[in-house]
């Protein structure tokens, strides 16, 4: 059998684009790992997310599709209006259930699933936001054995949710956006 | 976390209700399965699934509240209007060329993509000559959409969604508002017949020429999607359509060879002709 990926979540809501415009190009084509993203967005059906990063992006950028297999090298957009789940044998499910926090897709749903399926076998990122979403889904990673990285709140351009997730998960690290994507790159490698 | 203990419970409790009430929950995706029963332990006071289980096998009124957690619920009139717009535009023009047609929306819900359909039928003049079913395992979502009867608080994002699709008249020629509520025309469901079916332990219909199924797959794990995918293939007629929802697809089933592609972006599939 074909080892299972091994994957990074990241959460982030208000100035979302910004912080994973910092990140995602800075990954190179070999990563090792496979990305899934929720960023909360209005629910008017058509994100652009998938297209703005596929352009600036080393690695195959998509929106999930529902079963979606979970590859590595590759990096998921749940879609608008949608959760989106990992199944334990690793792939994506997408959901109509109610929101989280107001927001569907919700960064905790994605978390708390991810680290049901990866175990200790995950990194949890939460960047800029201006809700309490993911804090409780980072949690779940930390106990689970996963690591925990935030973005520094001083530097957020909404710092309610880095926040949140220091305040919730006593091992995470709080880094620079740069530190965040060498801080990766240097996990993805060991 | 899940521990062994909580599967092999949960293993159980869906034993349970397909022994017990004939619903088979047990090739649903798991991950968000797992999330709405563990909210219906918390509903019902429960601290195990077991707990669960002796509750629905003893008391037969728990499971209809039970049935609201582990089905999903969630509709709009004209959901994703370019899905409908793909329909009018795309679709139509075949359907025209059939003397008398059948169409299924299957897990209709609360019953708003049938109202869609219905509408969409009536403006481009195929009502007549159509039988709608229209079907679902909740039987108080199949009441609902029977009644047609929505928030009036609703009805702005519903009367958006069916202009973006192409609508040729105007939402409120279909409902009378009254108390807070929109109640629609009943001549939309004069030739809707609606029942109780399960897309994972019922047969098929015969000689459809459109099948709308939309955001009801992605409950189910890939071997409930291949059996719902195959029912599907069986029931339509050779060149017939099946709508899926937005983010489902025909690329991770067994049964992507018996249908083509006919509109990628909206997911809508046609059956090989045979
Ligand atoms: C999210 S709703 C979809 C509503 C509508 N089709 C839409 O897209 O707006 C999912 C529906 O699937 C129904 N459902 C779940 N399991 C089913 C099964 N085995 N057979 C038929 N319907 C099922 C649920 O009861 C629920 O009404």
């Amino acid at each position: 059998m074909e080892s299972p990926p091994r994957a990074v979540v990241i959460g982030a809501s208000a100035g979302a684009i910004e912080a994973l415009s910092a990140i995602l190009p800075a990954l190179p084509a070999d990563f090792g790992r496979a990305i899934l993203i929720v960023v909360h967005l209005p629910p008017d059906r058509k994100s652009i997310l998938a297209e703005i990063f596929a352009d600036k992006c080393r690695l195959q950028v998509r929106e999930a599709d529902d079963k979606e297999p979970i590859l590595a090298n590759s990096v998921y957009f749940a879609p608008p209006d949608y959760h989106m789940l990992v199944e334990t044998d690793h792939y994506l499910s997408l959901s109509n259930e109610e929101p989280v926090h107001y927001s569907r897709p919700s960064i905790d749903i994605l978390f708390t699933t991810a680290a049901e399926a990866f175990k200790s076998d995950l990194i949890g990122v939460i960047l800029s936001g201006a809700n309490q979403d993911g804090a409780e889904g980072l949690r779940a990673i930390e106990n689970a054995g996963g690591v925990v990285l935030v973005q520094q709140p001083e530097q957020a351009s909404s710092s309610v949710m880095p926040r949140a997730a220091l305040a919730r998960c006593r091992s995470a690290r709080a880094l620079t956006l740069d530190g965040i994507a060498s801080a990766l790159c240097e996990l993805a490698a060991g | 976390m899940q521990t062994e203990t909580d599967e092999i419970e949960l293993k159980l409790l869906l034993d349970a209700i397909l022994q017990r009430y004939h619903y088979d929950f047990r090739g649903y995706a798991l991950a968000s399965l797992r999330r709405r029963l563990t909210q219906a332990k918390g509903h019902f006071n429960c601290s195990s699934y077991s707990a669960l289980q002796e509750r629905v096998l003893h008391d037969a009124d728990v499971l209809p509240k039970l049935l609201s957690y582990l089905t999903v619920q969630v509709s709009e009139l004209f959901r994703d209007p370019a899905y409908f717009r793909a329909i009018r535009e795309s679709v139509v023009p075949y359907l025209k060329t059939y003397p008398s047609l059948k169409v299924w929306v299957a897990g209709c819900s609360t019953g708003e993509e049938l109202y869609s359909l219905a509408i969409l039928f009536r403006e481009e003049g195929l009502e007549q000559r159509t039988m709608f079913y229209a079907t679902d395992i909740n039987p108080d979502a199949l009441k609902r959409a029977e009644a047609g009867v929505y928030q009036l608080e609703r009805i702005p994002l519903f009367t958006q969604n069916h202009q973006l699709s192409g609508g040729r008249s105007s939402l409120s020629d279909y409902y009378t508002a009254a108390y807070g509520a929109a109640v629609f025309d009943k001549t939309l469901r004069q030739r809707t017949v609606f029942s109780d079916h399960s897309l994972v332990t019922d047969s098929v219909f015969a000689e459809l020429q459109l099948t709308s199924c939309r955001n009801v797959l992605i409950y189910f794990d890939r071997g409930f999607q291949d059996r719902a995918l195959s029912l599907f293939k069986d029931s339509l007629v050779p060149n017939g359509f099946l709508g899926l929802g937005a983010k489902e697809s025909l690329r991770f089933s067994k049964c992507a060879d018996a249908f083509q592609e006919f509109s990628r972006e909206t997911r809508i599939y046609q059956r090989r002709g045979n």
